[in-house]
């Protein structure tokens, strides 16, 4: 198994998610989240004095799946979350040693 | 038929217009509009101006800066009835100051006092009452963030009783300024003036912020300084207006003339944030607003709509420059911009109302410059400068004294931690 980590922009979010569903993904964990890359902060002006902001909200997604569909996963985040442009995001995979259902009680991609 | 009832009626009803003509009569339609407007320069303190600020400080502060706004109206309703309007409207003593007479409103009831003929003089005072409450409640701009709640309380005491009592005394009590002739129709030096100079002070005694220049200190909920900026416009006209002391032609006309600046200054510091910053944006169309209101204060009942528009036009863009280049370049961290708006836009509607009055608006006022008269605005520059030392002064012996005694300042890990958990045990926002 394997978890895979999108950071994405925010407005992206509705297009990852379809994406994931019409490659049959039936869970995924969404976060705000705040931070910088390349495209690094921005500015806002409050009464004329510019105030420098180094975090900009982003949308993290986490989907855990099998090792096989795992390519597939990525593909499908990165065609639906691609703009081009600076600051489309990164995705992270990592591997999982296990799950549970805590329903169940099942135990590994049974869990997926 | 018709014609036999005119008569009865007209035979009936004269010797009763007669009498009440005689008798020093309380007008229902004066009364109704000052009991109003009361109630209007209120909703100003709480909640607009506690809205108004609140927005501007960080979440963690939320609730101690409305609560201010909120302690300012219990503290001074209270000092207000037991001494406060004795001191600013009781007979007065060399044009200083008014005496003890009125003390817990003695003999302050029911029938017209001598400041306004027609309403009771109880209408009068709670009138005045609110725009103490207002003034000391504009100064918690300026310590905004980092000062304890018990000396915030020793100061509301302390600076209506030394600071707003004799200043409104000055200049409406009968004292010295009111009868040099200097204009302030509705509290441009009693209250703008007098409260941003403070602010100053208080900015300048308290210090900064930790972190000032260097943590990001933004407002964390816009819309609610919008909420509240709104509140403070409709209450305004309370102020403004209600300063007409009667359901009158002068009331209307210091109604327009406020909402005709307001506007203005809206536009302008809107557009001058827009050339110098690349955007037009709503704090700075609130903080227009607010500009605008404060600069056509003492100008009200004496100019007409299109001074107002220049006097707007101006206040807006003189604010925007004394916040955005004026406060970096002296240092000092006057948190939600007091001074800048208050201060600065008294001062200029001070000065505006010496070029822009004219007696073909309101008779019992002077001409200004534009208008040819010189005196009025030597006048002014007087009233302007003589309110404001004495504020600065008084206020910074007041603050001194209670930094010496119970201390001005949160200790350095409440202000880190925030000011509504460490001094109110609360929180603005779970989660």
């Amino acid at each position: 198994m394997k978890k895979v980590e999108a950071i994405i922009k925010p407005f992206k979010l509705d297009d990852v998610k379809k994406a994931l569903g019409d490659i049959h993904i039936e869970g995924m964990t969404v976060s705000e989240v705040k931070g910088f890359g390349r495209q690094k902060g921005h500015s806002e002006f409050y009464r004329g004095a510019e105030y420098t902001l180094d975090f900009l909200p982003k949308v993290k997604v986490e989907v855990v799946t099998t090792d096989e569909l795992t390519p597939k996963v990525v593909e499908a985040i990165m065609a639906a979350a691609k703009t081009g442009k600076i600051g489309d995001g990164k995705i992270f995979i990592s591997p999982i040693e296990d799950g549970v259902r805590i329903r169940t009680g099942e135990r590994g991609s049974d869990a997926l | 038929m018709k014609t036999a009832i005119y008569v009865f009626l007209v035979l009936v009803l004269l010797p009763l217009g007669a009498s009440a003509e005689e008798a020093p009569a309380i007008d229902t339609g004066d009364t109704a509009w000052v009991l109003v407007s009361t109630a209007f320069v209120l909703l100003m303190t709480a909640p607009g101006l506690a809205l108004f600020y609140s927005g501007l400080v960080r979440r963690k502060n939320v609730l101690s800066t409305i609560m201010q706004s909120f302690a300012a109206l219990s503290i001074v309703s209270i000092q207000w009835v037991l001494w406060g309007y004795s001191l600013a409207f009781g007979p007065d003593s060399w044009g200083l100051i008014g005496g003890l007479e009125l003390i817990g409103l003695k003999g302050v009831g029911p029938e017209p006092g001598g400041y306004a003929a027609t309403i009771p003089h109880q209408a009068f005072m709670l009138f005045q009452m609110m725009f103490a409450v207002i003034t000391v409640a504009i100064i918690t701009g300026a310590i905004a963030e980092r000062m304890k709640f018990s000396a915030f309380i020793a100061f509301a005491v302390l600076w209506t009783t030394f600071v707003y009592d004799p200043l409104a005394h000055w200049v409406w009590g009968g004292g010295w300024i009111g009868k040099m002739g200097a204009l302030d129709f509705a509290g441009g030096t009693v209250v703008h003036i007098s409260s941003g100079v403070a602010a100053l002070a208080a900015a300048l005694v308290t210090g900064r912020r930790r972190g000032y220049g260097t943590d990001l200190m933004l407002p964390h909920n816009l819309p609610l300084t919008l909420i509240g900026a709104g509140l403070l416009w409709f209450g305004w006209f309370g102020f403004n207006a209600g300063s007409a002391l009667g359901a009158n032609g002068l009331a209307a006309t210091a109604f327009m003339v406020t909402n005709t600046a307001a506007a203005a200054a809206a536009l302008s510091w809107t557009a001058v944030e827009w050339l110098h910053r690349g955007k037009p944006t709503l704090l700075g169309l609130a903080s227009g607003i607010v500009a605008g209101l404060v600069a056509i204060t003492p100008a009200a009942g004496f100019v007409g709509p299109v001074s107002s528009i220049l006097l707007g036009l101006a206040a807006g863009a003189v604010c925007y420059f004394a916040v955005a280049w004026l406060k970096p370049l002296l240092g000092y961290d006057d948190s939600l911009d007091a001074f800048g708006i208050h201060g600065v836009g008294g001062v200029w509607g001070a000065v505006a109302t010496g070029l822009f009055a004219s007696t073909a608006v309101n008779a019992a006022g002077a001409d200004g410059l534009f208008f040819g008269g010189a005196g009025l605005l030597w006048k002014q520059l007087v009233a302007i400068g003589a309110s404001a030392a004495y504020a600065f002064v008084l206020t910074l012996i007041i603050l001194k004294a209670i930094d010496w005694t119970i201390g001005l300042r949160v200790a350095d890990e409440d202000e880190v931690q925030g000011l509504d958990i460490t001094q109110h045990s609360e929180s603005g926002y779970s989660l």
